[in-house]
């Protein structure tokens, strides 16, 4: 137990417009954030800067006490760190089992192998059970480019859920979900995420499942961290409440 | 230090010529984020088109101080026909596919372009050089240098300063910038796109076919010549970053310079130093000198 | 694939009966299919290379300086050496090329392979320049064939060969690294995401690739006896694009069908009208891009599939 992720300092310049403002965040171990702000906040641009996707200007972050700043995408992975898209990125030519065979291949460190086959027994059935607990049955050997929205959107998360990460970033996970499988489908995840301790952001416009689901909540404007806290006492705040929903 | 001075001047001769063939490339990729490799063909185009022109020009006897015109001429010719007809028919169904479909494309038309020139023309060489000659020689720090090359320079810095100019001071110029910043908000904005990559295609392949036309007096004209040219205007190109028309000067000038100075000091390496040039800046900046590289965003 | 081996091996069985001139086409357009496999190794990572005429040749010319300067003239040692001049190079160059997508990626293999052909040029007193150089006879586990046989004996060569490489790359096709390459085309981003490297992947498949490009180099050599600078010229490198896509890229034996057709074809047009051999091409090349991006074998799945109502997962996304 203690400090899974640490941001110091954190601050991103695109030109001239600051998207990030001195973040500084602890994350503790096994905790589950929510993430909130209206739009263009910097929400996403924190998950970008923490994942290494884009440098930071300044700060620097570190992860389980090692300095993770301005490590690529594909290292911050294979440390430990998953993350889901605000847009799902999938593979498109592929079907949604080829996807999920593909996540768990990489997360096995196969994914240098050219002899042994990417459909094997035990990866497949671990695949269809995966994808099972997102919705998804017969539709598994669909390609990818057929699917709706919606089920892009939980493959997206899926997939990242299925590289077993120490630190999850979900990025809008329930957006273009329909409200129907939107509990159901967060019941499941956290569920699975809370009983195998994996420590869970995730950035969500949809105050009802932030305030189910979350234990504290980061409120971002304009860059920086203006409050955070327990979800209900903040939200019990309108003024605070208008500023999330961008009406304030 | 004489050999200094042949180094500077044979290389910003060469850097010309480069700059001038590699031109029209840049930009239309500039604009249509398109790399036509068929610009070696347009090249070779207005290379046989300007000799045949020049020859039976000649042969009725009008006089050679008028021939540069018909060079002129010939590359206004063939870019003009065939600048438009192979954007409006082959290239206009493929801009939202892949980029490499999009390539494959240009380069079945070079494969084409390939054969209609050896229908047309012939295998044989085309040796039109009565304009290269007619202008005489001059001295140069002792030496004597054809002052034809020298024109080429005048062409490609004309060429280079026209195609600013436009892009910078007039109206549709800033139309075409627009376009190349931004396509989908010029057209929201209700600028005619398609009319934009019509035009900006035609202008790329009428600077390749000038390219060909005026150095057709210079050499002997075979089919080969398309190939060339490609390699190396997509090698100063690449160098200066693709779409950037101060990149390809510099690269030219990089590459020019460069290779005068093996061709003076170490012939053997004189090819080699082009594309050893191209090869190390790519490893630096994988984008050229003045590219940039576009991130997707998530 | 059982069906296609079964053919094969209906091959093997008929060829002493067909004429001499169809065994050497046959043999060729085995050869050549290899390279082409390479090609589509790569394609279906979404890279076109202008280039591969440059591993073509590095086969050929390892069997020639491999008999020249070594004295070696066991077919399968030279076809090896073949295949590892092919590999060599690809890893040097993959270093650089392994960077870069899309046009520069066609691109600077086009480069480099006219880089090779201007030093097989230029170097005339090594590789004889425009001449060529010849190659002798090879021999078969010892053995020396007597004329009658050794367009045979080559066919059987080639054809075991290529069977070999064909079912290898299917198994490749199928790994992880097979998939991920596929993956990559569709999206860089997510690749990184999952922790595995785009550039390795691409790299490794490139140096498969530029195998490949030189055992089919070398198995060419061996059947044409003679070796000469085009072979790295970009209009051959043009070629071996057109197969590929012609033979379509969404299975491992789109190149096969493809170099066949093409052979076959080809032998006949040429002798029609040389001049027109290009223009062809490239119309044909053409009508594929705008209507016809799968391939032939593209044609020969939908027709499966609206016998059988398969879905095919491993069509390729265009």
């Amino acid at each position: 137990m203690g400090v899974l992720l640490e941001t110091a300092n954190l601050t991103k310049y695109f030109g001239l417009v600051k998207a990030a403002d001195d973040l500084t965040v602890r994350v503790q171990d096994g905790e589950l954030v929510g993430i909130v702000g209206p739009n263009g906040s910097g929400k996403t641009t924190f998950l970008n800067l923490i994942t290494g996707y884009v440098p930071p200007t300044r700060g620097s972050i570190r992860y389980r006490g090692r300095d993770i700043t301005g490590l690529p995408p594909q290292t911050v992975t294979a440390l430990g760190i998953a993350r889901s898209f605000q847009i799902p990125q999938l593979y498109t030519g592929l079907t949604v089992l080829e996807n999920m065979l593909v996540a768990l291949a990489t997360r096995a460190g196969r994914s240098r192998d050219f002899w042994r086959p990417l459909r094997d027994n035990r990866r497949t059935e671990e695949a269809v059970q995966i994808l099972g607990q997102f919705g998804f049955k017969d539709e598994i050997g669909q390609a990818v480019a057929s699917l709706a929205e919606g089920e892009r959107k939980l493959l997206d998360v899926a997939l990242s859920f299925a590289l077993k990460p120490t630190l999850l970033l979900l990025d809008e996970p329930t957006s273009g979900v329909s409200a129907k499988d939107k509990f159901e489908v967060m019941d499941t995840l956290v569920g699975v995420l809370k009983g195998t301790g994996v420590t869970t952001a995730f950035v969500e416009h949809d105050i009802d499942v932030v305030r189910r689901y979350a234990e504290r909540m980061l409120v971002f404007e304009e860059g920086k961290v203006i409050a955070d806290g327990a979800p209900e006492i903040l939200l019990a705040d309108p003024a605070m409440k208008g500023v999330i929903l961008g009406t304030g | 230090m004489e050999r200094l001075v042949y180094i500077a001047v044979d290389g910003v001769i060469f850097a010309s010529w480069l700059f001038l063939v590699s031109l029209g490339l840049t930009f239309i990729y500039g604009v249509l984020r398109v790399l036509n490799v068929a610009h070696g063909s347009l090249y070779a185009l207005g290379a046989y088109m300007g000799s045949s022109l020049v020859l039976l020009f000649l042969r009725a006897g009008y006089p050679t101080a008028l021939s540069y015109l018909v060079l002129l001429g010939a590359a206004l010719l063939i870019g003009l026909t065939v600048g438009p007809f192979l954007e409006r028919v082959f290239l206009r169904r493929i801009y939202l596919k892949e980029e490499v479909l999009v390539l494959l494309l240009t380069f079945a038309i070079s494969l084409m372009l390939e054969d209609v020139i050896k229908l047309v023309w012939g295998v044989e060489p085309y040796l039109v050089n009565a304009p290269y000659l007619a202008l005489g020689q001059v001295k140069v720090a002792g030496v004597a240098y054809a002052v034809y090359p020298f024109l080429l320079t005048g062409i490609a810095v004309a060429a280079g300063t026209l195609v600013w100019a436009t892009m910078a001071r007039t109206r549709f110029g800033r139309l075409v910038v627009s376009v190349i910043e931004d396509r989908e908000i010029s057209a929201a904005s209700g600028v005619n796109v398609p009319l934009v990559f019509t035009f900006a295609f035609t202008l790329g392949a009428i600077l390749a076919a000038l390219g060909g036309a005026f150095t057709a007096p210079m050499i002997s004209v075979v089919p080969g010549v398309a190939v060339e040219v490609i390699v190396l205007a997509f090698a100063v190109a690449a160098i200066g970053g693709l779409g950037s028309i101060e990149g390809a000067a510099i690269g030219a000038l990089l590459v020019g310079l460069l290779r005068a100075a093996a061709v003076h000091l170490a012939p053997e390496l004189d090819l080699l130093a082009i594309y050893a040039v191209m090869a190390l800046v790519l490893l630096v900046r994988p984008y050229g000198l003045f590219g940039r590289a576009e991130v997707r965003r998530i | 694939m059982l069906p296609a081996l079964a053919g094969l091996l209906l091959l093997a069985v008929v060829a002493p009966a067909l004429p001499g001139w169809t065994i050497f086409l046959l043999s060729m357009a085995f050869a050549k299919a290899l390279v082409v496999l390479g090609l589509v190794l790569l394609l279906r990572g979404g890279l076109v290379s202008f280039g591969h005429g440059m591993y073509y040749a590095a086969g050929a010319y390892a069997v020639g300086f491999a008999m020249k300067l070594l004295g070696i003239r066991e077919a399968l040692l030279l076809s090896a050496m073949g295949l590892a001049a092919g590999a060599l190079l690809a890893s040097v160059l993959g270093l650089l090329l392994a960077r870069h997508r899309g046009l520069f990626f066609a691109m600077l293999n086009l480069a480099f392979s006219m880089i090779l052909y201007a030093i097989l040029l230029k170097f005339y007193w090594v590789t004889g320049g425009t001449d060529g150089m010849g190659v002798r006879q090879a021999t078969f586990a010892g053995l020396l064939p007597s004329v009658a046989f050794l367009r045979l004996a080559y066919f059987y060569l080639t054809l075991g060969i290529a069977v070999v490489a064909f079912s290898l790359a299917h198994r490749v096709a199928g790994s992880p690294t097979g998939y991920l390459i596929r993956a990559a085309r569709d999206n860089e981003v997510r690749v990184a995401y999952m922790g595995a490297s785009v550039p390795q992947t691409i790299y490794r498949t490139y140096v498969l690739s530029g195998a490949l490009g030189g055992l089919g180099g070398s198995l060419s050599a061996l059947n044409v006896g003679h070796i000469v600078p085009e072979l790295s010229y970009w209009t051959q490198s043009g070629e071996f694009v057109f197969v590929a896509l012609l033979g379509g890229y969404g299975h491992v034996l789109g190149p096969l069908a493809g170099s066949i057709v093409f052979e076959l074809v080809r032998n006949y047009a040429y002798k029609f009208s040389p001049y027109t051999w290009q223009l062809s091409l490239g119309a044909i090349l053409l009508v594929i891009i705008l209507f016809l991006p799968g391939g032939l074998w593209s044609l020969f799945e939908r027709a499966v599939r609206w016998r059988t109502r398969w879905a095919f997962s491993s069509r390729p996304r265009i």
